[in-house]
């Protein structure tokens, strides 16, 4: 690979990196502060999840899922309504996940079945669930109150009598695991694909790539060892995470939706039913907004009617920024959380370093635009025959 | 010493990696229609985008000299404004407006403050509309008429821009033989007018037929270029020089060993359109095809083919379906297109790029479509390095030209994207393979690859249907032909009763009795 080609190839990678060490430079350090480190995950675990489920809609077509800060806010308010009315936590998860799931049926039967435009659907669930979850709150503040809520979303993981606040070894012993079974995972497939006479790429650049990724598995162990732990938020961050990017690069229904977005009449006639993978894609949004209800809800302490406003435009902007195609068709997921990593890390770097509000607009609304430019610019020199 | 229109000396055109135009010398003479042919990937599209300036000047060497006068065109505009327009294979026109709008568009008639006058585009449609034969009223969407008069439409425009040199990109792929011929005789009418044509195109019988030289191309070189002052060329000169060697056969020889068992029959199948259903486009089709045996199905455009091997996969098309379908001699009802595919019936579409390939993804991709379970576990896990290696091992048996198979097929030429959806529907394990208009737009050598895969099923105890607007090659592969019009079944022929005259002719009578039937 010469040069071009690998920046090509890392674009948002190295514009990650250079935008993280603009902003720890700008900060005076500050940013990669164990709290902030730990931080930076944590306060938008909710676009890292629906991101995920918002790839998928975004791979049908373009089409996006404007309802999910609305779906999510209800689902937070139904939980801290049930729970504010004396129910258990295991009831109030339930309850909320089902009606975010009974919303991802709806949407998904009205976009697969009815054919009615993602667009103008989503934007209908936006006001509807918006004012149901006004409605579920009573126009009302409502605190979670409940320990053990909290606890499931936002604990962190420790072994009494060996970590303490700020010296947590058992952090950095996960990390080094990891770390270890990443690379031995690599071997070993490397391996078996060469045993069963498959081409395998150079073993130079994976070692290069794996040892990256175990350094830096490692730092962020690090990182949260000298804060609290490991945060059990990342944990269901993670499981959310890897699972999307196993089902999309790995799985037969993974596949079907890079499909239908790459040519839907073809899809169709290769005997694959593009509705039932529109109504995947609009279910699993819904599921997984009304899950980050829960984690944004738990972490902020209560919710309100405005909870998650425009918290589907950060989804969106992850996704493109992380280089899935506004036509549909691709995308990946590692892609998209370099994306909603680097959103991150500007929004983390703008407030620490105190830049005023208006301002932190016009640099997200800049950078979004920068990077879409930047895809449709280099496809459109490359892609066309 | 001829007068040349135009002169494009030493061309080259680098893309990475690839020399698409190695020292390209093209003349037209004026007033001539020049005929320029060449196999897929030979270069004859890129040679007219630097023509057009799509390709603009700086970005390839050599000289384009137009009227004695040497070029540098920066874009389309530039050499419209000279009186060349490029009509591209791909029709450029807007279904929802007008045959009057779109041919003035970005060309508008208007008054000084820039408003459009209506009247004035109209009436100049219209004269531009007669000239080419059209006798539509301008103001009717283009949606509402066929390819075949979209096609007149785009050349109309041409003809309203105050066209010089008109260049055809396989004008009558899309077009029956009826609707061919009307186009290059109007083509020769122009040329009595004084307008020259450079016409690519990959139907040799009308390269004969019209063209009074034709430049040949092959890897991005000029061949040669052969005079047809006689316009009776033999066609095996021009494939010689395509090719590079003598095709001796154009399609491969095969054993027939046709067995009793028929592998697939339908007995009076009834299909009405989808949308407007009280339109009948198949009424009441019988046909059969044995183990091993190849059946064609001949028609004029619009005459239900498409539709009928549409709805029987599985009902993909159409609406009030009714009929028998019989695989093996048991009765099946599919319900939708994995129905059929797990029945064995597998349906390549006439249109590889609407409906039959997802061009933004890779070739291993496109291959295993149809049936993903062949390389995923019963969790629907992919085998990626399976799946890679059985795209591999297709495209090698196919003869795919492409650098690996992680490769778009969006950016392979036309034969090799045929060749991989060919590929799809064969890993798809077919019994039976409808192939619908299998050969459409692609090379001689292509062509003739695409002949021995199908001789390759039939040989396993497979049956294909092809079906196909080139009579030759349905004479040249098929043992029975079935003729088709208007919906209805016209005609049956066995190989060694068929004639182009005789299907023809079955064509046209059940034309006429269509007629009186309906009078």
């Amino acid at each position: 690979m010469n040069a071009t080609a690998f920046i090509k190839k890392y674009t948002m990678v190295i514009a990650l990196v250079v935008v993280f060490i603009f902003f720890t430079i700008l900060t005076g350090g500050k940013l990669i502060l164990a709290q902030n480190i730990s931080n930076l995950l944590l306060q938008n675990a909710y676009v890292l999840v629906m991101a995920c489920s918002m790839l998928l809609c975004i791979l049908t077509g373009g089409n996006v899922d404007l309802s999910v800060g609305s779906t999510l806010c209800l689902s937070a308010a139904l939980s801290a309504k049930l729970m504010d009315l004396g129910q258990s936590p295991v009831v109030a998860i339930a309850c909320s996940l089902l009606v975010a799931a009974t919303i991802g049926i709806f949407n998904g039967y009205m976009i697969g079945y009815v054919h009615i435009p993602p667009f103008i659907c989503t934007l209908a669930g936006m006001f509807l669930f918006r004012g149901l979850a006004r409605v579920v709150l009573d126009s009302r503040t409502i605190s979670f109150m409940n320990k053990d809520f909290l606890n499931i979303f936002t604990s962190y993981i420790t072994i009494p009598g060996v970590d303490q606040k700020g010296n947590c070894p058992s952090a950095l012993v996960v990390g080094i695991i990891v770390a270890i079974g990443i690379t031995a995972a690599t071997f070993v497939s490397h391996k078996s694909k060469k045993a069963r006479g498959y081409a395998v790429g150079s073993v130079a650049g994976s070692l290069v790539k794996i040892g990256l990724i175990d350094v830096l598995v490692i730092a962020y162990a690090w990182k949260l060892m000298h804060y609290k732990g490991i945060p059990v938020m990342l944990v269901w961050i993670l499981v959310v995470v890897l699972t999307f990017a196993f089902i999309t690069s790995s799985t037969v229904f993974g596949r079907y939706f890079y499909a239908v977005g790459g040519n839907e009449k073809a899809t169709k006639l290769s005997g694959i039913d593009p509705r039932k993978v529109y109504f995947w894609a609009y279910f699993l949004m819904s599921l997984l907004a009304g899950l980050s209800g829960l984690l944004v809800g738990a972490r902020i302490g209560s919710v309100d009617g405005n909870m998650g406003n425009s918290y589907e435009m950060d989804a969106i902007a992850s996704c493109f920024i992380g280089g899935a195609s506004a036509y549909g068709g691709s995308g990946t997921v590692p892609g998209i959380m370099v994306g909603a990593i680097l959103l991150g890390v500007i929004n983390q770097g703008m407030s620490i370093y105190g830049l005023p509000d208006q301002w932190q607009y016009v640099v997200k609304g800049a950078v979004l635009l920068l990077a879409v430019v930047f895809d449709v610019v280099s496809n459109h020199k490359t892609g066309k025959s | 010493m001829s007068d040349y229109i135009l002169e494009m000396k030493s061309i080259v055109k680098e893309y990475p990696g690839v020399k698409a135009l190695n020292n390209v010398n093209f003349k037209v003479e004026r007033g001539e229609i020049h005929a320029l042919v060449g196999e897929n990937g030979a270069g004859k599209s890129t040679l007219m985008k630097v023509l057009s300036g799509e390709i603009p000047h700086g970005q390839y060497t050599g000289q384009v000299v137009y009227n004695g006068q040497e070029c540098k065109f920066a874009n389309l505009k530039d050499s419209e404004k000279e009186g060349i327009v490029v009509i591209h294979q791909e029709l450029a026109l807007i279904p929802e407006l007008t045959i009057a709008e779109n041919m003035f568009l970005g060309n508008e008639r208007r008054n000084g403050m820039g408003v459009i006058n209506w009247n004035e585009t109209y009436k100049q449609a219209q004269e531009a509309m007669q000239r080419v034969g059209l006798k539509e009223t301008s103001s009717v969407l283009i949606k509402d008429i066929g390819t075949g008069k979209q096609q007149l439409v785009e050349i109309a425009k041409a003809l309203s821009k105050n066209v010089k040199l008109l260049v055809l990109d396989e004008p009558t792929s899309s077009l029956n033989e009826e609707d061919s011929k009307m186009l290059l005789d109007m083509l020769l009418g122009f040329k009595k007018e004084g307008v020259t044509s450079i016409i690519i195109t990959h139907k040799l019988n009308e390269v004969a037929y019209c063209a009074d030289n034709i430049t040949v191309l092959r890897d991005g070189s000029t061949i040669e270029t052969i005079p047809n002052p006689e316009h009776n060329i033999d066609e095996e000169r021009i494939i010689k020089g395509m090719v590079g060697r003598e095709l001796t056969d154009r399609y491969p020889s095969r054993e027939h060993n046709i067995s009793d068992e028929v592998l697939f029959e339908v007995k009076d199948w009834t299909v009405y359109h989808p949308v407007y259903t009280e339109k009948c486009m198949d009424q009441n089709i019988s046909f059969k095809v044995h183990a091993g045996e190849i059946i064609g199905f001949s028609g004029l455009q619009g005459a239900g083919r498409t539709e009928l091997a549409k709805s029987l996969f599985g009902k993909s098309y159409g609406s009030r379906i009714s009929g028998h379908e019989y695989i093996k001699g048991k009765e099946v009802f599919l319900k939708n297109e994995r129905d059929a595919i797990e029945h064995g019936l597998a349906y390549a579409t006439e249109d590889r790029k609407t409906d039959g390939l997802v061009l933004s993804d890779t070739i291993a991709w496109n291959t295993t479509m149809a049936k993903m379970e062949k390389v995923s576990s019963k969790w629907g896990i992919i085998d990626t390095a399976k799946e890679k290696r059985v795209a591999e091992d297709y495209a090698k048996a196919m003869k795919t030209k492409t650098p690996s198979v992680d490769q778009h097929v969006g950016n392979l030429s036309g034969g090799n994207q045929q060749k991989v959806l060919l590929s799809k529907w064969l890993f798809a394990d077919p019994d039976i393979l409808i192939l619908d208009e299998p050969t459409r737009g692609i090379d001689v050598g292509a062509k003739y690859e695409i002949y021995g895969i199908m001789n390759d099923m039939v040989k396993e105890g497979k049956a294909v249907i092809m079906i196909s607007s080139e009579l030759p090659e349905l004479l040249g592969m098929c043992d029975r032909i079935y003729v088709m019009n208007e919906g209805r079944m016209a005609g049956e022929f066995s190989a060694e009763e068929a004639t182009q005259e005789r299907i023809m002719s079955a064509i046209l009578s059940n034309s006429n009795d269509t007629k009186e039937a309906q009078a």
